[in-house]
């Protein structure tokens, strides 16, 4: 037991100030790094995936080290890990923790889905409001076109 | 509206189609009144379209503003690779207002969003076509005396017509019954669909056309086009399907009109055209009358302006 609990800290170890996005679906945490820019910043960050999950069976785990996200930011992440919890801790202490959510607007994350969107031929950054949230749906804000869950790809 | 764009049917409301509506009928009593002397409008056709862009020439001229742009991408600095967004700076810097054609769907919305100065979607792609949208609402009320409560009936390819979309979505605030008429492959879009339901209108689905023809007021006519198929077959199996001839008129209501937003192909036969009811000739020229109001209201200029000599 006590082995067990040693290595389960090991997997990945607390931090005293920052941010925790756990229960990511280990095929997006790379996803996720790069939607919230954590590739481009030079905090102390530890990335975990394919851990044992009880609720998940598997999930990946991210700490950033005395970064805080503004909710729309994280909430960006829901469209690619919509099991996300985002943790905020200050002094080792959980002070806040949260599902993501999808927000309402998306920038600059997904792919029109029409080839012949005026976003595919120009470097326009991408547009979309989610007109569904249960069974995801984006309307581009530009062509109008809608482009489903299944359909979505990340720019 | 002064100032704005007009992109998309969804940008304008009930009142502001009425406004336009009644702003076109006092250019119809009077086309030629020079009150946009001092203005001048650009028309940027990325793509060719001879009918909308002389609508367009013709609304402005017939208004005294000078005409500049050009009519086809391959005659314009955007053959270089010049990008949307350069195309629109330089031009805005030259005009008072854009109408522009683009093949591509949003280059219209990401057009008004770069430009200083109002642009006036003349097309962009499948998507919007607003002021085609307009002439045919234009239509319906000077044919039929008013926008309440009509039925109307929408036959040939209403899955890909955009015209068809933005009239049926724009009808919705009418209370109209809507007769769709298609292909099964041609079907109206269910995104479409959804503006009549949530308004709680009616509407009914047919394959075949004559069994429409003795219930409604308005035939809207639109062309099948072969490059919705990839099959060959698929076209030739539906391309002669909805033809409307004059005999089949002989039942219709009397107010009906025939209209079509043009070029026909072979949709409508030639022997409709000198039945009363056919209507897409004037329903052209209306095109010219509603492109006069909406230039007129975007730039702002009062329609009693005393025209200077």
């Amino acid at each position: 037991m006590a082995k067990q609990n040693i290595r389960k800290k090991l997997q990945v170890s607390a931090i005293e100030n920052g941010t925790v996005i756990d229960h990511i679906t280990p095929q997006s945490v790379f996803q996720v790094i790069r939607i919230l820019n954590l590739d481009k910043i030079t905090n102390e960050i530890m990335v975990g995936t394919n851990l044992e999950s009880k609720k998940y069976g598997k999930k990946g785990i991210i700490k950033v080290s005395n970064k805080y996200f503004e909710s729309e930011e994280i909430n960006k992440i829901a469209l690619v890990a919509p099991t996300a919890t985002l943790i905020v801790i200050k002094d080792y202490t959980v002070v806040y923790k949260a599902s993501v959510e999808i927000p309402d607007n998306i920038s600059n994350i997904v792919k029109c889905i029409n080839p012949n969107c005026i976003t595919n031929h120009e470097s326009i950054p991408t547009r979309f409001n989610v007109i569904d949230k249960e069974d995801l749906r984006l309307q581009c804000y530009y062509c109008e076109k809608t482009t489903k869950k299944e359909n979505i790809s990340f720019v | 509206m002064k100032n704005k764009s007009l992109v998309s049917i969804h940008d304008i409301t009930k009142d502001d189609y009425e406004r336009i509506l009644n702003l076109a009928e006092k250019f119809e009593a009077n086309p030629k009144k020079k009150i946009l002397n001092d203005f001048v409008v650009a028309t940027l056709f990325f793509e060719p379209s001879t009918r909308t862009r002389l609508s367009f020439e013709s609304a402005a001229s017939r208004l005294g503003a000078k005409v500049i742009g050009f009519t086809d991408a391959a005659t314009s600095s955007v053959k270089k690779g010049e990008s949307l967004k350069d195309t629109i700076l330089t031009v805005s810097n030259y005009a008072d207002v854009i109408v522009m054609r683009h093949p591509k769907e949003g280059s219209a919305r990401y057009a008004s969003e770069v430009s200083p100065i109002p642009i006036i979607n003349a097309g962009d792609g499948s998507n919007q076509h607003p002021t085609q949208c307009l002439l045919d609402l234009y239509s319906i009320r000077k044919t039929q005396k008013k926008l309440d409560n009509l039925n109307i009936a929408f036959i040939g390819d209403l899955k890909y017509g955009r015209t068809v979309h933005s009239l049926a979505i724009a009808l919705t605030n009418y209370n109209t019954t809507f007769h769709l008429v298609s292909p099964v492959e041609l079907k109206l879009p269910s995104a479409v669909k959804r503006y009549i339901k949530e308004k709680n209108l009616e509407y009914f689905q047919y394959t075949e056309l004559e069994e429409v023809i003795p219930n409604v007021d308005i035939l809207y006519m639109t062309r099948i086009q072969q490059e919705r198929f990839s099959e060959p077959v698929e076209y030739e199996k539906v391309k002669n399907a909805y033809i409307l001839r004059n005999n089949m008129l002989d039942n219709a209501k009397k107010n009906l009109k025939v209209m079509h937003p043009l070029p026909r192909i072979n949709e409508i036969t030639e022997d409709v055209d000198d039945n009363p009811k056919a209507y897409y000739f004037s329903q052209a020229l209306n095109g010219v009358y509603v492109r006069q109001a909406l230039l007129t209201a975007i730039l702002g200029v009062d329609i009693r302006r005393s025209t200077t000599p």
